[in-house]
């Protein structure tokens, strides 16, 4: 009986797949998928590749999310609030300057091994200051973020990449097809290990010391969970672009309404992340059909309002 | 830098000996020789026609520098802390939401032909009322906290800058062009017929806050201490975050958005007078700002050709200046 709301929940997500695989400009239902080698053509091509990084791309994000709140001790923190997006961004601009024939699979590894650096230094910045609210540690990572992005900026205008990298940077779903897609598998075994690991990033969240005393080797714990989180938001900002605040508020709102057990958590975390990405997906495909508004840009508005919300409510815990 | 590190401190006797009034007049003196140089220096061709120009850069300069540089004091002040800018509540991004959106719906010729008063005075209330609101809604009031204010505007911030990308995406790439002009400062292109009014508005704010200056070394002292020497805690500081927000809106809608700028003014002001107070700390960040940009703009025009690179040059140094100070004070 305790696993039927998780059955549930997985058959939602499920049915959500269904619609999302169904839904699109090119008219495809289940029949023409049998009888018509054209629609079971483009189904495999476009919809299901589709469907497929939408999936990976937001269990890539919403884990990481919790690895980075569990590694830094913060509810706050996830990559776009810590400026390893930001890190990533500048990682593959940086490579097409340098090298503009680059294979995606080249790209990826710089915008990973930037995000590693970023997130490095981000941790480095936070222990080197004191903290005196929770607040204060987004504010922190997002101002290492401008300082990041403005160098980003920078480079783009003065080699006239701006409006690439505005397109790159809010990325969407709708250019994803067969054979771009593919690197995101790389996302769906970070999540697993991720997964297998979680007791120990709990306890590498609990501070060196206590870490240590339990038997711990607290830096390389916190080298593979960096690394690990490092590897997601470098594929998926390559592959998919930014994806604003998903790592934050569905972890948030999972611990509100199931409390702090990271592993009964996480895979709740991963069915709402995919629920909530394939939702935006949707929205955006279906809003303004025949056009689309990227489902990025859908999560920046919802994911903004969703965390203006938390906070607000944190306040009022705060303060009763 | 340890020199300046020593003037922080009150205690160190070496930079004591000079008294603030003489610091104070220094630093004017610098600014305005920096002033005199970038005016008459170097003339190639006419000399009316150079001398018009500069003189509406300068303008421009001396407006954005008295702007960012009250406005960070100010801030600083009224959120008891010495690191944050108040840019990095919105403004920025507000900013570059609406460039985007006018050239979105009306196209890329509707920069240009809108430019003028009217505009100015929109761009400039919208973004004012945007930080109002966020201030009535979550700092007023009780178990307001400056921290959750300016953590949801810089939440929505991220949320307008992911509205504009996508928005930014669609445009034809002259249009783009057109439009990419205006989301980086821009000091020396900005229009002339703007600055009796800019200038209007930041003497009237300077005003209001030079006239206020004692009631903002109250607020220094926090909450219960400003409430017990008879000031009106709240009443205070929604004046000041509107002058403050009125200053740099301005100045975005003038120049365009620029970050750690005031950060670099008030941090050297703190530094060069060694007090905390308002008197001698605003002109004294006031003058600074004049010597960053007008000297930058100087050395950049005629030692290395590059006279568009100013705010580039100044953000991201003053980012690096931003990040290395937040190391060594160790904390936010």
């Amino acid at each position: 009986m305790r696993r039927l709301p998780i059955l549930l929940a997985t058959l939602g997500v499920l049915a959500l797949i269904v619609v999302s695989l169904f839904v699109g400009s090119y008219d495809i239902d289940l029949r023409s998928l049998f009888t018509d080698p054209e629609a079971r053509r483009m189904f495999f091509i476009s919809r299901v590749p589709r469907t497929l990084a939408l999936v990976l791309a937001a269990a890539a994000m919403a884990v990481s999310g919790v690895i980075m709140q569990m590694l830094v001790q913060n509810r706050f923190v996830e990559p776009t609030t810590t400026g390893t997006s930001e890190w990533a961004a500048l990682g593959v601009l940086l490579l097409t300057l340098l090298a503009p024939a680059a294979s995606p699979l080249l790209k990826m590894g710089a915008a990973s091994a930037f995000a590693f650096l970023g997130a490095m230094v981000f941790l480095f910045v936070l222990q080197r200051i004191a903290l005196k609210s929770q607040v204060i540690v987004p504010i922190v990572g997002i101002m290492l973020g401008a300082l990041i992005s403005s160098l980003t900026l920078y480079l783009a205008s003065t080699y006239q990449l701006l409006q690439t990298l505005a397109t790159w940077r809010s990325g969407g779903f709708s250019s994803v097809v067969r054979g771009t897609y593919e690197p995101l598998w790389v996302v769906g075994i970070i999540v697993i290990g991720l997964y297998l690991a979680a007791d120990r990033f709990t306890i590498a969240g609990l501070g060196r010391d206590t870490a240590t005393s339990l038997g711990l080797p607290y830096r390389r714990i916190m080298f593979i969970g960096l690394t690990m989180v490092a590897l997601a938001t470098g594929v998926t900002t390559v592959v998919v672009g930014f994806l604003p605040f998903l790592g934050l508020i569905i972890p948030n709102l999972v611990s509100m309404a199931r409390g702090d057990d990271i592993r009964s958590n996480l895979p709740w975390v991963v069915l709402s992340s995919v629920a909530l990405m394939i939702a935006c997906d949707l929205v955006g495909r279906t809003l303004v059909a025949p056009l689309e508004i990227p489902a990025t840009v859908v999560l920046g508005a919802v994911g903004a309002v969703v965390f203006v919300a938390m906070i607000l409510r944190q306040r009022k815990k705060a303060h009763v | 830098m340890s020199e300046t590190r020593i003037a922080a401190r009150p205690a160190a006797p070496a930079r004591r000996s000079l008294p603030v009034a003489a610091r104070l007049a220094v630093a004017g003196t610098i600014a305005a020789t920096a002033v005199v140089c970038y005016l008459f220096l170097f003339i190639q061709g006419s000399f009316d026609f150079a001398f018009e120009r500069r003189l509406t850069v300068i303008g421009t300069m001396v407006v954005v520098a008295f702007a960012h540089a009250v406005g960070t004091v100010v801030f600083q002040t009224i959120t008891h802390n010495r690191i944050l800018t108040p840019s990095i509540m919105g403004f920025d991004a507000v900013y570059i939401l609406m460039q985007t959106l006018l050239v979105a719906f009306f196209g890329g010729s509707v920069l240009a032909a809108t430019d003028g008063m009217p505009k100015l005075l929109t761009q400039t209330l919208l973004m004012v009322c945007f930080t109002m609101l966020l201030f009535r809604w979550l700092f007023s009031g009780r178990g307001g906290s400056i921290h959750v204010m300016l953590l949801v505007g810089v939440v929505l911030g991220l949320a307008f800058r992911s509205v504009s990308d996508f928005l930014q995406r669609m445009l034809s790439p002259s249009e783009y062009d057109v439009l990419s002009t205006r989301l980086f400062g821009r000091l020396t292109s900005a229009e002339a017929s703007y600055l009796p009014l800019a200038a209007g508005v930041c003497l009237i704010a300077g005003a209001v806050v030079w006239y206020r200056c004692h009631r903002l070394d109250a607020l220094l002292l926090g909450r219960d201490a400003a409430t017990n020497l008879g000031i009106d805690h709240k009443r205070e500081l929604t004046v000041m975050l509107l002058v403050v927000s009125l200053l740099i809106a301005m100045s975005t809608a003038l120049a365009g958005p620029m970050t750690f700028f005031g950060f670099v003014t008030a941090m050297l002001a703190y530094q060069m007078t060694g007090t905390h107070r308002h008197a001698a700390v605003l002109p004294m960040a006031f003058f600074i700002g004049v010597i960053t940009l007008v000297g930058g703009q100087f050395v950049l025009e005629h030692v290395f050709y590059a006279s568009g690179m100013l705010t580039v040059v100044i953000e991201f140094l003053g980012g690096a200046v931003f990040l290395l100070h937040l190391l060594r004070k160790g904390t936010l």
